[in-house]
C-alpha cells in the first residue's frame, strides 16, 4: 500500500471541521514551526525535502522561497494558486473540499516561513462552493486562535483571505493571477521582475499551488529528510494524480512518486484498467498542456524501460518520445477516441482561453483551431497537417507566458505520433462525416508499436 | 463578442438612477473591500461583481457596472474591462438557470456531446439560447475541474456530475418546480457527493 501524506484521513466523516481535523493531529506543524523553529529553518527543511512545485512546472519550492526578496519595511505576500483550470486536473478541488484545514495549516506554516502577515488563496470562480468551505474553515481557525493576532502567543500575526476568480484559465499563470487579484484583467506580466522581487502590489510575493502548500505540513512535521525518502531521485514525496477519461475508476489518487505507469493504469488500487473492456489508444499524463503519448509509449519508454510516475521518467525521451508529469492531470483515451477530434478540442480550449496580449498566441491558437476543425470534418488537405506543425513552431517560445507553448505542444505531439490518423481524415472524408465518428467503432485500429532501432 | 453586445446597448439614465442593491449585498461588498491593504480595495472587484450579478438577475448591464464603479470609487471603464474578460460574467440577460455543460476533452471522451444534444432536444433550445419562459439557458464551457466525474454540468453554485439522462430529467424538473434563479453565490450549497 502506497504511503499517503495528504489524503491520509480523507474518508473520515466531517474532516472539514476543525475539531475532527485537530483530533487527527491537525495544526501540529503550526505549533512546531511557530514555537520551535525559525523561518530559515523551515525553508531549510523544505529545501531538504526536495519538494517541487505541484502546479505544473515542478520548480523546487525551497529554492523559490529562498529567492524571496526581504527589503526592510515592505510587506511580503504568500498567494496560494487554487485556480486549477488545466483540463484534466481536479486534485486541488478534492483536497480543499475534503480537507480545507490542511491547506489552511500549510498556509500558516508557509506564511510564517516567508515572513508574510497577509496571505490570499486565489480560487477559480467556478469553485464557488469550495470557497465557502474554505471560508467556513478559516472562520473556525480564527475562532480557535490559529489565525489573527499573536498566534499561539508567539507575536506572529497572519490574516488569510479567499479570493474568487471569475472564469479564466490564464489566471492560473502566476503573474496573471496577481493581476486578477489586484482586480484587473488576467494579462500575464513580462518577467523579470519575478514575483519574488515584485509581485502582488509590487511587493515580494511567493505563488504556490494548493498541493505544494499542503505538502509543507508533513515536511515540517516529519522533517525534510523523511519526505525525501519517498520517491525516486529528484522526484520526492507523494503526488496527487487526477485520473480521468476512459478508465474504470476515475478519481484523485495520492501516489508515491515512482509508481509504474502500468500499475497506475491497470491495477485496481488506482485506475482499474480501461473502461468497457476496450484497449488504450493514448494517454495525456500531465494535463492538457503536455504532449500526448501513443499506447506503446505510455507504460514503456522508447528504450524499453518501465515508465514511472516521476518528473524524469515521464519526460524520458524529451518531446520526441516522452511527455511530462505537469499538474498530474492523467487522461486516458480508449481506441474509440479520435485523436484529431481531441486535438481540435484542446486547441479550441486554448483559443478560448488566450488572453489576447500576444499576437502569436491570440491569432495562432485561432488559426490552429480552424485548421484542425476542417481536418476533423474531413474538409482538410495534406498540406494542412504540415501547416499545423509550422504554426505550432511559430507560437512556441514567442509569447509572454507559456500558454502559447501549452497550446502548441499538444498539437505537435499529436501529429508526431498520430500522423496516420490526420492523413486518414484527409483521405476518407466520408468516414469522418458523422460528427461523433469513432465513438461507435474505432476510427482505425490502434497501431502496433514501431520497431525501435 | 461581449464587447459588441455591450456596444449595442443604450445607457439608460433612469434605469441607472433606480439601481439599488439589497442592504445585505451592500454590507458584503463593504466587507470584501476591507480584505486588502490601504488603497488597494479595487482588488475586491471580481468578488464584488459576483455579488452584483446575483443582485441583477444574473447579468451585468452597463448601468449596473456604472453603479459598481461608484460603490468602489473606480471608473466604469475599469469595471467593464474586467467584466468583459472573465467568462462567468454575463453581459446579456440569461435564463434563471444557466446550464453550463463542460465540453473539454475528458468530458467529451465520456459523452458530453450527448448531454448537450439531450438537453437541447428536451428544452428545444440550441447552445447559447434561452427557453421562451426565461427559465433555462444552455451554454457550453471549458473544463470545470470535474473531469473524474464526467460528463458534468454546472448551474449556479451546483455541480451535477456523472450525468445520465435520468439525472438530467430530475434536475430540470427540480429547477422548474423551484422556479428560482440559481446564482454562483448561493450559500446553502455543498457538493453532495
Ligand atoms: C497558462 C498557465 C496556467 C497555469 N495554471 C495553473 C493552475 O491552474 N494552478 C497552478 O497551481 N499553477 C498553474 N500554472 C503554473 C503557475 O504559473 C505557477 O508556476 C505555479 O502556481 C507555481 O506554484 P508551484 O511552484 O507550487 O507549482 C499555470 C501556468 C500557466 C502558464
Ligand atoms: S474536462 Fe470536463 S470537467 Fe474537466
Amino acid at each position: 500500500m502506497s504511503r499517503k501524506l495528504l489524503l491520509t484521513h480523507d474518508n473520515v466523516p466531517n474532516l472539514h471541521t476543525i475539531d475532527v481535523y485537530r483530533s487527527k493531529g491537525g495544526y501540529a506543524s503550526v505549533e512546531k514551526a511557530l514555537k520551535k523553529m525559525t523561518p530559515e529553518e523551515i525553508v531549510e527543511e523544505v529545501k531538504k525535502s526536495g519538494l517541487r512545485g505541484r502546479g505544473g512546472a515542478g520548480f523546487p519550492t525551497g529554492m523559490k522561497w529562498s529567492f524571496l526578496a526581504k527589503p526592510e519595511g515592505v510587506p511580503r505576500y504568500l498567494v496560494c494558486n487554487a485556480d486549477e483550470s488545466e483540463p484534466g486536473t481536479f486534485k486541488d478541488r478534492y483536497l480543499m473540499e475534503r480537507n480545507p484545514h490542511l491547506l489552511i495549516e500549510g498556509m500558516i506554516t508557509s506564511s510564517f516561513a516567508l515572513g508574510a502577515n497577509t496571505s490570499y488563496i486565489y480560487i477559480r470562480g467556478e469553485y464557488f462552493y469550495v470557497s465557502r468551505i474554505l471560508e467556513t474553515a478559516i472562520a473556525e481557525a480564527y475562532a480557535k486562535g490559529w489565525l489573527g493576532k499573536n498566534i499561539l502567543g508567539t507575536g506572529y500575526n497572519l490574516d488569510l483571505y479567499v479570493q474568487v476568480g471569475a472564469g479564466a484559465y490564464i489566471c492560473g499563470e502566476e503573474t496573471a493571477l496577481l493581476e486578477s487579484l489586484e482586480g484587473k484583467r488576467g494579462n500575464p506580466r513580462i518577467k523579470p521582475p519575478f514575483p519574488a522581487i515584485a509581485g502582488l502590489y509590487g511587493c515580494p510575493t511567493v505563488v504556490n499551488n494548493v498541493e505544494t502548500i499542503a505538502a509543507v505540513v508533513p515536511i515540517v512535521n516529519d522533517g525534510g529528510d523523511e519526505y525525501a525518502k519517498i520517491g525516486i531521485g529528484r522526484s520526492t514525496g507523494t503526488k496527487l494524480i487526477s485520473a480521468s477519461g476512459n478508465i474504470n475508476k476515475p478519481g484523485v489518487y495520492e501516489i508515491e512518486m515512482g509508481v509504474p505507469v502500468e500499475e497506475f493504469i491497470f491495477s485496481d488500487q488506482y485506475c482499474g484498467g480501461i473502461a468497457n473492456g476496450k484497449r488504450m489508444k493514448a494517454c495525456v499524463p500531465g494535463g492538457s498542456s503536455v504532449p500526448i503519448l501513443p499506447d506503446y509509449l505510455v507504460c514503456k519508454t522508447a528504450t524499453g524501460e518501465d515508465r514511472l510516475m516521476t518528473y524524469e521518467s515521464l519526460s524520458d525521451g524529451g518531446f520526441a518520445t516522452g511527455s511530462m508529469l505537469g499538474s498530474g492531470g492523467f487522461i486516458v483515451y480508449d481506441e474509440h477516441q479520435c485523436v484529431v477530434r481531441n486535438t481540435w478540442n484542446f486547441s479550441r480550449f486554448y483559443h478560448h482561453e488566450s488572453c489576447g496580449q500576444c499576437s502569436p498566441c491570440r491569432e495562432g491558437t485561432g488559426w490552429m483551431e480552424r485548421v484542425l476543425h476542417r481536418l476533423e470534418k474531413g474538409m482538410g488537405n495534406m498540406n494542412d497537417i504540415d501547416l499545423l506543425v509550422e504554426l505550432a513552431k511559430k507560437i512556441e517560445g514567442n509569447t509572454i507566458c507559456p500558454l502559447g507553448d501549452a497550446a502548441a505542444w499538444p498539437v505537435a505531439a499529436a501529429i508526431k505520433h498520430f500522423r496516420h490518423e490526420f492523413e486518414y481524415h484527409v483521405l476518407y472524408p466520408e468516414k469522418v462525416k458523422d460528427s461523433k465518428h469513432g465513438h461507435k467503432e474505432p476510427i482505425m485500429p490502434v497501431k502496433p508499436a514501431p520497431v525501435m532501432a | 463578442m461581449s464587447a459588441h453586445a455591450h456596444g449595442t446597448q443604450h445607457f439608460d439614465e433612469t434605469k441607472r438612477a433606480n439601481i439599488k442593491f439589497s442592504a445585505e449585498a451592500l454590507t458584503t461588498i463593504e466587507n470584501l473591500m476591507k480584505r486588502y491593504p490601504e488603497g488597494k480595495s479595487k482588488s475586491a472587484l471580481l468578488p464584488v461583481l459576483h455579488v452584483a450579478q446575483a443582485e441583477s438577475e444574473g447579468w451585468l448591464s452597463a448601468e449596473v457596472m456604472d453603479y459598481v464603479a461608484e460603490l468602489m470609487g473606480i471608473q466604469s471603464i475599469e469595471v467593464f474591462e474586467v467584466a468583459s474578460f472573465y467568462s462567468m460574467y454575463n453581459l446579456r440577460p440569461i435564463g434563471k438557470c444557466q446550464l453550463e455543460v463542460c465540453r473539454t476533452s475528458s468530458c467529451w471522451a465520456r459523452g458530453a456531446e450527448d448531454v448537450v444534444d439531450y438537453i437541447s432536444k428536451k428544452l428545444n433550445i440550441k447552445e447559447g439560447e434561452t427557453t421562451t419562459d426565461g427559465m433555462f439557458t444552455l451554454k457550453t464551457v471549458e473544463c470545470l475541474g470535474s473531469c473524474g466525474s464526467a460528463p458534468m454540468l454546472q448551474c449556479g453554485a451546483e455541480y451535477h456530475e456523472n450525468l445520465t439522462e435520468a439525472k438530467i430529467d430530475a434536475l430540470i424538473d427540480r429547477y422548474r418546480s423551484e422556479g428560482t434563479r440559481k446564482n454562483y453565490t448561493d450559500l446553502n450549497y455543498t457538493n453532495s457527493k
